[in-house]
């Protein structure tokens, strides 16, 4: 396992800055170089690095993390309605509401743990989904989601004097607005802190306390430590990543639905945690933007452009191609995702980060041509 | 009274599905010790056994319409119809319960092809990495079957002979006020007849025996000389079949579509484990008493009092009893502690 220093940290560090301020550039040649996408990748990515300091850290199996997502919207756009367009109020009180939300929560659920933990917090999510739908639609507006309108108070951008403008006014961060290009770099400058928090914790003592609790929690116990404020601590932080991820979605597109809220959605970010690599600093980043590309690429496929690709091919072997290809693009991606999902399970359970740790490990053996100790390799450990 | 029979009523068929569905879950986790995310996925598969039946039933062929002489008109009339008349008309208005012949043997197949294909290597590795790859699977399947049945529910009707309604008040002399209809009736008459069965044959067959004795120590019947993978393996394919019945005699009551097994796999789950993991009468018994306890909730006069209880009462129930019994009603000790 590679050994964290703090020089070894700060060049990760700077490299994963360069690289996601750049993420305009270099990811140009393979077409996801427009704002909207890359905003996702920047949220996702926030949303994923948070789940990973839950799960990658104690090994809880959280299935209800969508549910501080949709806390985190539905604050974020009452405070653009009630207070002010700025975000800097909206970002402020989503995390914190859902910092709440989470307390209560992992209160009750981190009594227990195993499958019963995951149970639990997926019917935590399935309650709030499920209300948001039904009784609290004066908050939540039911299944029109909650959206901006002309008459809404704005109470602290009138005391400023804000200018009133035709329509709704934009989000934005101290008059910069928050869409296109500037709406990207504003979550990507968030998900840099955050991923620079991560790693605090990765290596702080809180983070090898968790580490213990993950690999032993019996053995834990029995040396009279109580597990339970360090495992809570981990679940309310990765739940204000969680409303920090929700309220960043309502800073790009003021608008919350309560489907943000269901259990496929956590599902999600599980999958993206475990397809990059659980347990990982950088893993759970690649695994969010790994997913957001292949849903919007092969999402956007259609029969048309599979014709096209396979033109070359003749006409009766053409057809039957994209009839079978015609299954996993388009409408039947979530095909190709649930493919994908097991082949990792199954083949790469460390996830991308691993698979690129076992072929640098090749290179580097065949390079020294079997010389090498094998405790010097690089290895990654596997997460759970 | 007659609200409240009724409502016991409601439940008690709902309860039926959740109990047949916990009750393969349970069986599959108390002698392979995985727990499979897949298993909404068969009891999907299930229903779509009955879809793909009646949609052999109606292989039809045009035929010139007799009744209309100003054009030739022309109608669809299937096969079986034009072969057997009468008999053939009542063969496809039964194809509901027909299914059941069709879906026994395939889900039997795809239980078997499911173990051996690929649970079998995730016995050794953790219920995180299980769930992942159920829940993977489980949307492969998904999306398949809507790629070929479409994204749409198909409705299927219940044999003429069980339309209607059954008038359950007079019967037990409570006034007209009580009525049920029959199809649902018989949902819970054959959700009773397959607990039954399961019940019987783990109590009095020897297989049974064995694969109970599998569920208490495994290693000990092993070293007995017992194949006791084999065993497993078939009861595997038992659970695959019990869920896909339970898809298929649901049709009627609510259409099938493809994500159909999502939306039970989640209550099914907490069904589960409110019974307590591994224990098959609690799988049962919590089954039912949640259903019957959702239909209570939906009740006006009970929303009145509680806004909104009828959408998470069933969570509401699983969160309380999970924090006072936390093994779940009736959970066996050492299952899933660690």
């Amino acid at each position: 396992m590679i050994t964290a220093t703090p020089r070894k940290d700060l060049i990760l560090m700077a490299i994963f800055t360069i690289a996601v301020l750049t993420m305009p550039i270099w990811l140009a040649p393979i077409g996801a170089s427009y704002p909207d996408l890359l905003q996702r990748f920047a949220i996702f990515g926030i949303f994923a690095i948070g789940f990973n300091i839950l799960f990658g850290l104690t090994g809880y199996l959280s299935f209800g993390h969508a549910a501080f997502l949709g806390v985190g919207s539905y604050t974020a756009v009452w405070s653009f309605k009630l207070l002010s367009m700025s975000v800097v109020p909206a970002i402020i009180f989503g995390v914190i509401t859902s910092g709440l939300f989470a307390v209560v929560i992992g209160y009750i659920s981190l009594r227990r743990s195993g499958i019963y933990f995951s149970i639990l917090t997926l019917a935590f999510a399935q309650m709030s989904y499920n209300l948001a739908y039904s009784v609290l639609t004066p908050i939540t507006n039911g299944e029109t989601g909650l959206q901006l309108a002309l008459d809404d108070p704005r109470s602290l951008d009138n005391l400023v004097g804000v200018a009133a403008t035709e329509g709704i006014p934009p989000t934005n961060f101290f008059g910069i607005e928050m869409s296109g290009y500037s709406g990207f770099y504003f979550c990507a400058v968030l998900m840099i802190i955050g991923f620079y928090i991560s790693m605090r914790i990765f290596r702080s003592p809180f983070g090898m306390m968790l580490k213990a609790v993950k690999s032993n929690s019996n053995r834990m116990s029995y040396t009279g430590l109580n597990m339970r404020p360090y495992t809570l601590t981990a679940f309310v932080i990765s739940g204000m990543y969680a409303g920090l991820a929700g309220s960043l979605m309502a800073v790009t597109d003021p608008l919350a639905g309560a489907e943000r809220m269901q259990w496929t959605a956590s599902g999600e970010v599980v999958l993206m945690t475990i397809l990059g690599g659980v347990g990982t600093l950088i893993g759970p980043v690649i695994g969010a933007g790994v997913i957001k590309y292949f849903e919007n690429i092969f999402s956007a496929i259609n029969e048309n452009v599979l014709q096209g690709i396979f033109s070359f091919l003749p006409e009766f072997l053409q057809d039957g191609v994209v009839a079978v290809l015609g299954l996993f693009v388009g409408e039947g991606w979530h095909l190709t995702l649930g493919l994908l999902f097991m082949l990792i399970v199954i083949f790469l359970p460390g996830g991308l980060v691993e698979g690129f740790s076992r072929i640098i490990d090749r290179i580097k053996n065949r390079s020294k041509n079997g010389e090498a100790d094998p405790v010097g390799s690089a290895k990654v450990q596997p997460g759970e | 009274m007659d609200a409240f029979v009724l409502q016991i009523l409601n439940g008690l068929d709902k309860g039926g599905s959740y109990a047949l569905i916990a009750l393969g879950l349970t069986l599959i986790f108390g002698t392979l010790g995985v727990v499979n995310f897949a298993h909404g996925a068969l009891f999907m598969l299930g229903a779509f056994c009955a879809v793909t039946l009646k949609k052999i039933l109606t292989i039809s062929k045009q035929v010139k319409d007799e009744n209309i002489t100003f054009f030739d008109a022309y109608k669809e009339v299937p096969y079986l119809e034009l072969w057997w008349g009468e008999t053939g008309t009542t063969i496809i208005d039964f194809a509901v319960p027909l299914s059941i012949l069709l879906a026994i043997p395939v889900m039997l197949l795809v239980g078997l092809a499911m173990e051996r294909g690929l649970i079998r290597f995730f016995y050794k590795r953790t219920h995180a990495e299980q769930i992942l790859v159920t829940f993977g699977l489980a949307i492969v399947l998904q999306e398949i079957v809507k790629a070929f049945f479409g994204a749409n529910p198909v409705p299927m009707p219940p044999p003429e002979l069980l339309t209607g309604s059954a008038d359950v008040g007079s019967f037990l002399g409570l006034g007209d006020s009580v009525i049920y209809p029959w199809w649902r009736l018989a949902y819970l008459v054959f959700a009773g007849i397959i607990i039954a069965a399961v019940f019987c044959f783990l109590r009095f067959t020897t297989f049974g025996m064995v694969v109970r004795a599998g569920m208490q120590d495994r290693e000990t019947v092993g070293l007995l000389g017992i194949n006791i993978e084999r065993r497993f393996t078939i009861v595997f394919g038992i659970a695959a079949v019990v869920s896909g019945l339970a898809g298929v005699m649901y049709t009627p009551i609510v259409p099938p579509d493809y994500h159909l097994g999502m939306d039970f796999l989640v209550l099914s789950f907490v069904v589960v484990v409110v019974g307590g993991m591994g224990s098959l009468g609690g799988a049962v018994t919590a089954g039912f008493l949640l259903g019957i306890l959702q239909s209570f909730a939906s009740m006006n006069e009970v929303k009145e009092i509680l806004p909104g209880i009828d959408q998470i009462i069933i969570f509401l129930v699983a969160v309380v009893i999970l924090l006072v019994r936390p093994r779940g009603l009736m959970g066996r000790k050492g299952v899933m502690e660690s």
